[in-house]
Parts: structure tokens; sequence; C-alpha cells
């Protein structure tokens, strides 16, 4: 009888669960779905199921946010609070512009509708457990649902070598990635004698080796996923060959979720030894920001490019984890929100002329677009210039949020780092503008008037010549995405008013 | 009072661009024109009901923008931005009115760009809170690149890339000591702000002073341009269309010289003084360089871009002699330049018409016979260039000289020497172009039409205030004196420090170092009679009236109105 009693099991908050269930549910539903065959089923009712699923997700959890440090559910392994679900949030919309993006591509019949869906939704339902995790165990389970489903999903293309060849680089590397992360959870273990955060960060003892290790090796291991350097040589590869709708999911939503868990882990956890990582996370993000900014002035290639931009971004972002400080928590939230503004956005436009032009994802394919569909011109200025941080956009608050949080956390000199790599990133942010409005178009758009988009048509079959006709909803996104980005440019209130909910879940920082 | 709405003054520009941008293709350069002409009405509206007796702002706007950040929506009027801003409108709607008369492919984006520069420009001048500055500031280079790199002349990619670099690396160094200057402002505990009025009244330590300073010259000087970082100027105004030159050479430039008066010298007024020797070491460069310069080139733009350089070292002296005087003639000269910058642009743009499109010197001459109403414009505006008395900007230059020779008496002879070499450099480009022999190809027609209406009314204004050149001086004086107040006072407080240990060993004797008033170099305050100005017991410098008579101060320590400065109105 005693042994009944010890086997009671954990007290489960289904409603804090709600929004992790709807996703694995909807990922799950989509693949027996998409079992049926047809058209309609195929190309209507799975993205459909997909983006409700998501759309349920968003909806519970707003319903649930809850401002202030929330006790974990399920026995500490995983929080339920403003930052679990901010971050969460941002995945869900990534996710469903993913969908969007991808209605006309050709990576997703050539995977299978269904089992591609339901692949994007298992690997959101990852990030929603990484953005929660308050125990190691969770993080590593988190780490890996989100991690898998997109090494298959960047080799969708099947036809296509260099889709494979991303999949599988993606994989090799992120399994080192991996293991580095075990390892070092390992040894934090070993160090603190639990995995729950919590607790590690009562046990904590700074002086220990084996804890200092831990943080090294599990900072390695957050910094592939987030593709800080020195570990960001496979994004530029990896982002280049993969879908381009993979890419953008990969750029925005799995950086979200590794920043998310890196504040967690370092922020709450490993708080107490915030000295000892404070100076070396703050280097990483100097090199990081130089590295990324330098590579991303030599590519011709779009997709590269913002590979390489997005390593320089996870240098800023890192600054807003190094301070450990509650502005800094806020800061990275913000500039989170911010970055999927305008990644979704390029990106968009990047599919656009990719499955127009004919010359793939370089800087010809862009060129004269200016004057040949402003349309996608101008949400791709846009979102250059919020790249590089000019005002009137959300960019420019981003930066200065992230220069202001470390300013108040004693590193002057980070915010001058992030101001420097501004600089060097104008190079190639402005290059993207010049070539769209300062050159003569020398793109012959293959079909259509060239001024107006034509109306939505019901696509016959997934040949790309029959991509090259109308695709309102990629340029809907990107509009969709430079007008935010405008708009909290302007009115960055809302957003600044999220970012003090999320800086408000983790307790005792300054 | 007259009810003025600064909001609508700042973005009615941007309305008319944005109206423009959807409208028929036709109407946009007239829908942004009318937008241009409203705020110059209202620019003139303003300086009419300027109660140059009122302290603090007028107009003001002071909204919450970003309560998180201590960020406010904050903008007002005060003497030193409301000729700057008249300025800005009246620029403006001559330049666009020139630009509406001729063809550009895609007007609609051309136009629009060109109200979002003014609404940039005109918040940047209007903005009391130093985001704000920053945001605006940095938004002028948006719609200038595209104006430049879109429909510019030659080699403009690379050369609007090149000027866009150039700026913001100045003006992202200036942002990082903007977050940093409102950081660390804020009280222990307290919100930060950074609101203008809220960073003057916090005083950093000098060190922290020192170095935001120099990230905030570096902005200014880039913009302006001075000398060592004047390497965008000549591809960059090579490039520039005309219309765009003349708003970007006649305006824009003046926002980096405004920006030392209104942030950086009541709020880092240590800094100021620090490094005071410095920047006007850099001033009298320019001067000289941009002189000798001007005076070699052929390009007839690059003459006028040189001279820039060389006018704007005068603007920077005037600011750094850290004297009221020399502020004042600095303001007054930021808005002369403007108007024989924009009055000789148009005028090259005229001449080059008649040279066959060339704007070289050496392709021009000989039109003054037949042209007659294009030379006598082009005398005043170069007779005022070069500041030959009567004109505004003999005022304005003999204010800054007046300021400097007080203190830095090296410093005003060598910048003395730049007034000589205006003539030098103006003469030679009015005789090239409307004397000398008749250039090849070059067709002699009067100037006629729109062009004819742009040049007469920037000389009639030009004329103006020549005249009545008080008209910026009263209505300016108090706010650039009390502007320029803490950084004198420093600067009085550190001659004082130096002096007051070691009163035996050198003294304020008159004589040392070869200058009276003067120590191995350094100035000592002295007073009109030449007595070292006394000091208070907190160590502040009791202001001492022309009398000699102590000025009574006002509670919130700043004296009570001076009476009239000697040497202020000649």
């Amino acid at each position: 009888m005693t042994l009944v009693a010890a086997m009671k099991g954990p007290a489960i908050d289904y409603a804090g669960l709600s929004p992790l269930f709807a996703v694995l549910a909807g990922s799950i539903t989509v693949l027996l779905v998409g079992l049926f065959p047809g058209r309609a089923v195929q190309h209507a009712l799975v993205p459909f199921l997909a983006g409700l699923s998501l759309a349920v997700a968003t909806g519970l959890a707003v319903v649930h946010w809850q401002t202030g440090d929330l006790d974990p559910i399920i026995e500490g392994a995983l929080a339920i609070d403003t930052l679990a679900y901010g971050i969460s949030i941002l995945c869900f919309v990534t996710g469903l512009a993913t969908i969007v993006l991808g209605l006309r591509s050709t990576a997703v019949p050539e995977t299978g509708s269904g089992e591609f869906h339901s692949l994007l939704l298992a690997s959101i339902a990852g990030m929603v457990l990484l953005a929660g995790a308050e125990d190691l165990l969770t993080l590593f389970i988190g780490i890996e649902l989100l991690s898998i489903p997109l090494y298959v999903m960047c080799g969708s293309e099947v036809r296509r070598a260099t889709s494979l060849e991303a999949g599988l680089k993606y994989l090799v590397i992120g399994s080192i990635g991996s293991a580095t992360l075990l390892y070092g959870l390992a040894l934090l273990y070993g160090s603190a004698g639990s995995t729950e955060f919590g607790r590690i960060a009562a046990a904590a003892d700074p002086g220990d080796p084996l804890f200092l290790t831990g943080i090294a090796l599990a900072a390695g291991g957050l910094a592939f996923k987030a593709s800080v350097a020195p570990f960001h040589q496979w994004t530029p590869d990896v982002y280049q060959g993969a879908p381009t709708e993979v890419t953008a999911f990969m750029a925005v939503a799995t950086k979200a979720a590794a920043f998310a868990v890196l504040l967690r882990l370092f922020d709450h956890a490993l708080a107490s030894a915030q000295p000892d990582w404070g100076p070396a996370l703050a280097a990483l993000a100097v090199v990081t920001i130089v590295i990324g900014n330098v590579g991303a002035i030599r590519q011709r290639s779009l997709k590269r490019m913002l590979a390489w931009s997005g390593v320089a971004q996870a240098g800023y972002l890192l600054a807003g984890v190094v301070v450990g400080t509650r502005l800094g928590i806020q800061a990275t939230a913000f500039y989170l929100a911010v970055y999927l503004l305008m990644n979704v956005g390029a990106f968009a436009v990047v599919i656009a002329r990719e499955r127009r032009s004919g010359t793939g994802d370089s800087l010809e394919s862009i060129e004269g677009l200016g004057a040949a569909s402003p349309w996608l011109a101008w949400p791709m200025t846009i979102c250059m210039l919020s790249l590089a941080g000019f005002p009137a956009t959300a960019g420019f608050f981003g930066k200065f949020y992230l220069i202001d949080a470390a300013v108040s956390g004693d590193y002057e000199w980070l915010g001058v780092a992030i101001v420097v790599g501004s600089m060097i990133s104008l190079v190639y942010y402005l290059r993207v503008v010049a070539v769209m409005w300062m050159s003569p178009e020398q793109v012959e758009l293959p079909s259509g008037p060239k001024r107006r988009l034509r109306p939505l048509k019901p696509v016959t079959g997934w040949s790309p010549e029959a991509d090259a006709r109308a695709q309102p909803e990629v340029t809907g996104v990107a509009i969709l995405m430079a007008a935010a980005t405008i708009f909290f440019g302007i009115v960055p209130q809302p957003l600044f008013d999220v970012a003090r909910d999320v800086g408000s879940s983790i307790a005792g920082l300054g | 009072m007259l009810t003025i709405h600064l909001s609508i003054v700042v973005f009615l520009p941007l309305a008319s661009g944005l109206i423009a941008a959807f409208a028929p293709r036709a109407w946009a350069r007239w829908i942004v024109l009318a937008g241009t002409l409203a705020v110059l009405g209202y620019a003139v509206a303003m300086i009419v009901d300027f109660d140059s007796g009122r302290p603090g702002l007028s107009y003001a706007t002071d909204d919450e923008w970003i309560p998180e950040l201590g960020i406010h929506y904050a903008l007002g009027i005060d003497g030193l931005n409301l000729f700057l801003v008249a300025l800005t409108a009246l620029l403006w709607a001559i330049s666009t009115l020139v630009a509406a008369f001729k063809d550009y492919e895609r007007p609609r984006l051309f136009f629009f760009q060109l109200a979002l520069a003014e609404t940039a420009v005109l918040g940047a001048f209007c903005a009391q809170d130093l985001a704000l500055f920053v945001a605006f500031f940095d938004l002028m280079l948006v719609p200038f690149y595209f104006l430049i790199g879109g429909w510019g002349e030659g080699q403009r990619v690379a050369a609007t890339t090149k000027l866009v670099i150039y700026t913001l690396v100045g003006s992202l160094l200036m942002l990082a000591g903007a977050v940093a200057l409102g950081v660390l402002s804020a009280p222990a505990g307290g919100e930060a702000s950074f609101l203008l009025t809220d960073l003057e009244a916090a005083s950093l330590p000098e060190g922290t002073q020192q170095w935001i300073f120099l990230l905030f010259a570096a902005a200014f000087l880039v913009k302006m341009p001075a000398f060592p970082l004047h390497g965008w100027m000549p591809d960059g105004y090579r490039a520039t269309p005309l219309p765009v030159l003349v708003l970007f050479s006649g305006v824009v430039s003046k926002v980096g010289a405004y920006g030392f008066l209104r942030v950086v010298l009541p709020i880092l007024p240590d800094g100021a003084q620090h490094f005071q020797e410095l920047l006007l070491i850099i001033a009298v460069v320019s001067i000289l360089y941009g002189s000798v310069l001007a005076f070699s080139q052929d390009d007839a733009r690059l003459v006028v871009g040189y001279s820039s350089i060389a006018q704007l070292g005068f603007i920077t002296l005037g600011i750094f002699a850290l004297d009221p005087k020399g502020a004042q003639g600095a303001l007054l000269q930021m808005i002369n330049h403007g108007l024989v910058t924009a009055g000789l642009f148009f005028i090259i743009a005229v001449l080059a018409a008649r040279a066959g499109g060339s704007e070289l010197l050496s392709r021009m001459g000989g039109i003054a016979y037949r042209a007659p109403v294009l030379a006598g414009l082009f005398l005043v505006v170069a007779l005022a260039t070069l500041a030959m008395p009567g004109s505004a900007n003999f005022v304005a230059e003999l204010l800054i000289l007046f300021g400097v020779l007080e203190d830095k008496l090296v410093y005003g002879i060598l910048a003395g020497a730049g007034v000589a070499l205006a003539a030098v450099y103006m003469i030679r480009f009015y005789q090239r172009a409307m004397h000398h022999r008749v250039g090849t190809g070059v067709d002699s027609r009067d100037v006629r039409g729109v062009e004819l209406v742009a040049i007469a009314s920037v000389v009639v204004v030009i004329i103006g205030l020549g005249v009545y050149p008080q008209l910026v001086v009263e209505r300016s004086e108090r706010a650039t004196v009390a502007k320029v107040r803490p950084a004198e006072q420093v600067a009085d407080r550190g001659g004082e420090a130096v002096a007051a240990p070691a009163p035996a060993a050198s003294g304020p004797a008159p004589g040392a170092g070869g200058v009276p008033g003067s120590r191995g170099g350094q100035p000592v305050p002295v007073g009109p009679d030449g007595q070292p100005i006394p000091v208070g017991p907190d160590g502040q410098p009791i202001p001492v009236g022309p009398d000699g008579q102590p000025v009574p101060v006002g509670p919130d320590g700043q004296p009570v109105p001076v009476p009239p400065q000697p040497g202020q109105a000649p």
C-alpha cells in the first residue's frame, strides 16, 4: 500500500499545457488527414488544419497569459510563464507564416503535405517545450523535438541535391551540438545534484570546476542552435540549401526558442555564476557580431546574406543575455519579436522572387524590383532598413533597447560593439536596397502584367512555371510584416508592454 | 499667442508626400509643393508671432512616447531653432518648386522622398528629446539615400553609399552616446529620461562627458562636413541632383552644427571645454583647407562644396569659442550660409544650362553682358558669401571673430585669413562664370521663369537679412546665450581652478604667454576691466556685467537677462 502512495502522479495543469496540446494534436491530426488523397485535402485542408491548430494555440497562450514568476508545472519541469508563452507565440506566428509561404512550395508536395505540416507542428511543439524548460531533461527533450523534424524539413526538396546536402549537414552538425549540450547538462547535474533549474540555482557553486565546465559545454551546445560564432559554420550552407520557407522558419523560430532557453538557463539557473560566464558570453557576442557582419559582406546570395546577418543578430541578442538583468530579458524578447517581422518579411520577398526570376536567390533576382513590382520592393526595403536599425522601423528600437540594456548592465563596450556591428552591416543591407531601386531593370519577369498582381487563381499542378504566375499570399505576408515593422517603429508601446510582461517572469533580477 | 501645433508643421510634408504617392502621377509634385508652401506659411507665422522675451520653449509639445525607455515625444521652438525651421521651410519650398518644373522618372517616389526628408529635418530641428533627435537625425539619411542613388548623376550609387556609410557611422556612434547619456544621467534608482531639459539638469562626471562628447562630435562633424571627415563630400556633391543638393548642403549640413548648440554644449559642458582646442583646430583647418581647395576647383559645384567646408568651419569656430557672441554669430551664419549656398547652386544650374550642361568653370564665361539680371543676382549672392559689409554674413563673421578673439587670439587671427580667402575664391568663381572670354558653346540667355523666381526669392531674403540682421540676432539671443552658458562657465571655472592654487607662481598677470589675460596659452577669464572674474563661495564665477557689477542671478542659477552685449549689433 505504501507503494501506491509513493506512486502518486504529478498534478498536471491541463490549462497551462493547452497550447502545447493544441500543437501536438494538430500535428497528429494533420498527419492522419494527409493520408487521404485528393487535391482539396492536400492543398487546402491540411494547411488549413495546421494553421488552425497554431491559431488555437496562439489564442490559448493569450488567454492563459499571466505575468509574474509563476511556479513551474508538472513537478517543476515546465514553466508556463510569460517568457515561455511569449516565445511560443513568436514560434506559432512564424509557423503560420511558414504555412502560408509554403502553399505553393515544391517542398511540400515532394515530402507529402501531411508529413511536412506534421513535422512543422512537431518542431513547434519542441520549441514550446524548450521555451518553457525549467528542467535539464525538458530542455533536452525540447531541443531534440525541435531539431529532428527540422533535419527532415531541410532535406524535404528531395529532388534538389543542395536541399539534401543541407539536411545532412544540419543533421551531423546539429547532433554534435546536441551531444555537447547533453554532456554539459550531465556535468551540471553532477555538480548541482538536481536537474531542476530552481534547485541548480540554489545549489550552484561557482567555484566548482565541474559546474563551470558544464556551463561552458551547455553554452557551446546552445550556441550551435542559436548560430552564435564560432559555432555558426553550418548556418550559411543550411540556410541556402533548405527550401526557403523552411529557412525562414528555422531562422526565426529556432533562434527565438534557443534564446528563450539561454535566458532561462543563464539568467535563472546559472545566475549566481554570472561573473564567470558573463565576460565569456560577452566575448562570444562580440566575436559573433564581427564574424556575422563581415561574413555577410561578400555574399551574392540573399539567403546566405540573411544567414550571416542572422549570425550577427544573434550576437546582438546575446548582449541581452550577458547582462543578466530584467532589462536584458525585456530587450532580448523585444528584439526577437522585431527579428521575426524583419526576417519573415525579407524571406517572403526572397521566396517570391526565387519562384519567379529564374536566378534563384541571387542579388540579380531583385535587380530593378523597385520599378517592376514596388509591392515587393517596399517590404524588402523596409525590412533591410529595419535590420540595419534605421529609425521609424521597429529595428531602431530593438537596437536602442539592447544598447540600453548593455549600458545599464555596465557593459558599455558591448553597446559600442553593437553599434560598430551595425556600421559594418550597412554595407550589405544597403546594397540590397541599391540593387532594387538604383539599377536598371534587367530581369525579365516571365509573364503577367508588370505592375499588377494577378488575382488568385486555382493553381494547376505544381510546376515552377505555374508558380511564376501569381502568389499574392507571399506578397501579402511580406507587406504585412513590413507594415508591422513600420507600425512598431512608430508606436512601439504594445511591444514594450509585452516585453515588460516577459521580463517579469524571472524574479530576483536587477 | 497663436496656437501653432508643431506636430502639424513637422508631419505636414510627410502627409502631403503620402497623398502624393497614391495620387495620379501628374499631381504628385503639386501636392508636395502645396505641403511645403503650407509649412513655409507656418514658419513665417511663427517668426512674426515669436516672443523673444519669453524664456523656454514656445509651441511646446511633450507627450510620453515610450515610458520604458524614458523617451518623450517632445517638440518645441526657441530662438535657437526658429530660424533654422524657417530656413528649412523656405529652401524646401523653393527646391520643390524648381524640381516640379523638371521631369523626373518615377515622380511620385521622388516627391515622396523629398517630403519625407523635410519632415525628418524639421523633426530634428524641433525635437526636444535626445532620442527623438537621434531618430530624426538618422531618418534624414533614408530619403537622401534614395534621392541621390535613384536620381543622381554619374557614379551615383557609389557616391550615395559612401555618403550614407560615412554619415551613419557618425550617427550610430551618436546613438550609443545618446543611450549612454540617458542611462548614466538617470538618478540612482530613478527612471531614465531623454528629455533635453532633464539631461541638462543632470551633471555627469567629467570623464564620462569626454567620451560621450567624442561620439557626438563624430556624428556632427561628419554631417557638416569638417576637415578630416569630409571624404564623402566631393563625390556626394557631384552625384546629387541639384534641387536636392540645395537642401543637402543648405539645410542638412546645419543639423550638425545645430546639434552642437542644442545638445552638446548644454549637456556636456565639461566635455566641450576639454576638447575646445581640438574643435577649434578642426575649425581653423577646415576654414583654410576649404578655402584653398575652393580656389583650385574647376567644377563649380565643388567650389561651393569646399567653400561650405570653410563656412562650416567658421560656424564651428563660433560655437567652440564657448562665448555667447561667437555662438550667436554661428547661428546667424548657419542661416546665411544656407541661403547663399542655395542661391549659388541654383545659379550653377542656370549657368550649366547655358554652358551645354557642363558645370566646369572652364566651359563657362562671358554671359554677364547678355544676362544682366543673372549677373546682378549672382553678384549679390557672391558678395554675401564673401561677407561684404552690409551683408548678414559680415555681421555673423564679425560676431564669430569677436567671440574667438576674446579668449583664443591665435585661432581668431588664422580664421581672419579665411575671410580674405573667401573673397579670393568667390571673385574667381564670379569672374570665370560671368566675365572672362565667352566659353565655346555658351548660350548667353538671361534667367527667367521658375529659376528667376527661385534665385530672386533667395536673394530677397539675403538682402533683407543684410539690412536687418537684428531679426535673427534679437530673437535668438536669449536661447543661444542660455545654451552656451554652462560650457562658458566651465571654461571660466577651469581657468580659475588652475590659477587659484598657485597665484604667486605665475598668476593671471597680463603679458604672460604674450597674450593679455592668458597664462601659458590657457585663457584666464578677465572681466571687461581686466580684472579676474570673482568667484562665488560655490566655486561658480559670479557673472559680471559690462559695468563690472555682479549680475543678479535668478533662482534657477541662470543670470537674469543680461543687458545687450557689446558688439552684438554693429
